[in-house]
């Protein structure tokens, strides 16, 4: 048995493995398989201030190794969160990241001092969301503005801060140093890439929103490359995600300079896909001589 | 309560063209489904599961049936699996049709693949049943025998007349509301169906419950892709077809 504990940006991990931010609710929804507590931790679904009612449908497309969505952050809103889904979590044993996905700075520093009053572990800001008109990416895609938001968020919280870039971007490096000069204690990458399908019968999109983010196995080398670059510009720890569907994908995403690393859209065709990452890691970790799971990060030996 | 794994196909037949009916030896899945209720299967080598609706379950056997059209290269995929081969599902899911007790009166009505959830909800009331199914046309027909087996009245509408009567399932529903008004009506098929019966059921006032259909993610409540617009209390917002329906209560949706 491996130690696959982790210490992400002051938190303690019992393995790195989380869900990731819309992808697995908030925890309840995979529970009648196997109990959430197994997981490392969790990053619920992203909150606005008031309740959020999303795009309309349909807001899923299947593409090559991959899926689009187009939700549009469809939630209950921060005090639902706050009153029904932490107080559940926070009985399972598993580090809470409260993903915050305001409209505006002022709406996203207020969110941030409602979760800096709460029980969550963590926070995780998205400025990265390609579905929504008002904030999101618009956020993300510029240093500037994602200094901004850091920010103002990081006036209004002790917790540990991690920040949720977009690759939609020229240069994700530059956006993570931005955030990390304004406080941020961890960045978290990649969001989805805004992708489109059309149906060619109809020549509709297929996504009522006409686009939306790509996410699966499609985006993964993607996703490792940001992992690399960001994770060699920055000091501050980083979360990789994008593509992961099994342990050897996050034993690369970790070699590629990730401390920790988010799911989502492998779990929708394998619900057992987090839990057997855990498992995964660890008998690789034992069949590779590896006694803890912190000896590979940013293991990688670049050419 | 839903299990997932991987379950032995008893049983494969072509109903008719691209139309496929399996059943499925799953005891764990088949002791707490639900008609109504549907199974999220993977198509191997693809990125989503699909949901297809249960047909019919037996408890005592420990089976459920599924019969499905191909629409496209995964359900192209799902349909090559074999008798005997396995087959990967999470099920049952959903909130299923409610049932009335015994002795009360049932129209149930499916528009082409919309057909197969009427299997098992038709089955509860047995000669209580009318059961309203339309098609394009003759080679498109499926499950009259299985209505008929369960002691259903079967009304069988063809958009060209090539089986039963000519037209379509609102003009078979009107004659039979006419006669005698049943205590529920249940439907599934083409969203343009479905309005006009939950429009025909408003205007006779009886209650209509509807299964529908959008593009899946999780299947489980998770991922909220599969947003469907409902109304309660006056307030429009979006719920989801895999946890909240697929059955909803007809005053609830907006077409």
């Amino acid at each position: 048995m491996a130690d696959l504990k982790v210490n992400f940006a002051g938190v303690e991990f019992k393995n790195p493995v989380i869900p990731a931010s819309g992808a697995y609710g908030y925890g309840r929804e995979y529970e009648d398989l196997y109990p959430v507590s197994l997981l490392g931790g969790i990053s619920v679904k992203g909150t606005t201030l008031n309740k959020k009612d999303g795009n309309p449908p349909p807001r899923i497309a299947e593409t090559y190794a991959g899926m689009l969505n187009s939700v549009g952050l469809q939630n209950g809103g921060v005090k639902k969160f706050l009153n029904t889904e932490l107080p559940y979590l926070k009985t399972k044993d598993i580090v809470v990241i409260s993903n915050i996905a305001g409209a505006t700075v002022e709406e996203c520093r207020e969110l941030a001092a409602l979760i800096d009053n709460s029980d969550a572990d963590m926070i995780e800001l998205n400025i990265s969301c390609p579905n929504v008109k008002q904030g999101g990416a618009a956020f993300g895609t510029k240093c500037d503005s994602a200094a901004a938001i850091t920010r103002a968020v990081r006036s209004a919280t002790t917790k540990p801060l991690m920040v949720k870039l977009s690759p939609n971007v020229t240069s994700i490096v530059d956006i993570a140093k931005a955030v990390e000069a304004e406080g941020a204690d961890a960045v978290s990458l990649i969001n989805t890439l805004l992708g489109m399908r059309i149906d060619i019968k109809t020549k509709r999109p297929i996504l009522k929103n006409n686009v939306g983010g790509l996410s699966g196995p499609a985006v993964f080398p993607v996703a490792v490359r940001m992992v690399w670059q960001v994770a060699n510009a920055v000091s501050i720890p980083v979360c990789g995600m994008g593509g992961i569907s099994c342990a050897e994908d996050a034993i690369e995403m970790m070699m590629a300079g990730a401390q920790t690393i988010q799911l989502g859209a492998a779990i929708f065709n394998n619900p057992y896909a987090p839990v057997e990452i855990i498992e995964g890691m660890n008998k690789w970790c034992d069949e590779n001589g590896v006694r803890s799971i912190t000896e590979i990060i940013g293991a990688v030996k670049p050419w | 309560m839903y299990k997932h794994g991987k379950y032995p196909v008893t049983e494969k037949k072509a109903v008719a063209k691209g139309i496929f009916d399996f059943t499925i030896s799953c005891k764990e899945v088949a002791e707490i489904a639900q008609c109504g209720q549907f199974v999220h299967v993977a198509a191997e080598g693809f990125m989503l599961r699909r949901p297809i609706s249960i047909c019919d379950i037996d408890k005592e056997k420990g089976t459920i049936r599924i019969v499905f059209e191909v629409r496209g290269k995964g359900t192209e995929k799902i349909s090559d699996i074999k008798k005997g081969d396995l087959i990967d599902m999470i099920a049952p899911l959903g909130k299923g049709f409610k049932i009335l007790e015994k002795g009360k009166k049932a129209v149930c009505i499916g528009g082409g693949i919309g057909t197969p959830p009427m299997v098992a909800v038709a089955k509860e009331y047995g000669e209580n049943a009318t059961v309203i199914s339309g098609f394009r046309s003759a080679s498109a027909v499926i499950l009259q025998e299985d209505f008929k087996a369960q002691g259903n009245n079967t009304i069988l509408c063809t958009d060209d007349g090539t089986a039963g009567m000519k037209g379509f399932v609102t003009t078979a529903l009107e004659e039979c509301l006419d006669k005698e008004k049943p205590d529920i009506i249940y439907a599934c098929g083409p969203s343009a169906m479905l309005k006009a019966v939950v429009d025909i059921a408003k205007k006779n006032g009886v209650y209509c419950q509807v299964s529908l259909e959008e593009r899946m993610g999780c299947g489980v409540g998770a991922c909220l892709v599969c947003a469907c617009k409902v109304v309660k209390d006056g307030e429009e917002f979006y719920a989801h077809v895999c946890k909240d329906g697929p059955v909803f209560s007809a005053e609830e949706v907006v077409f």
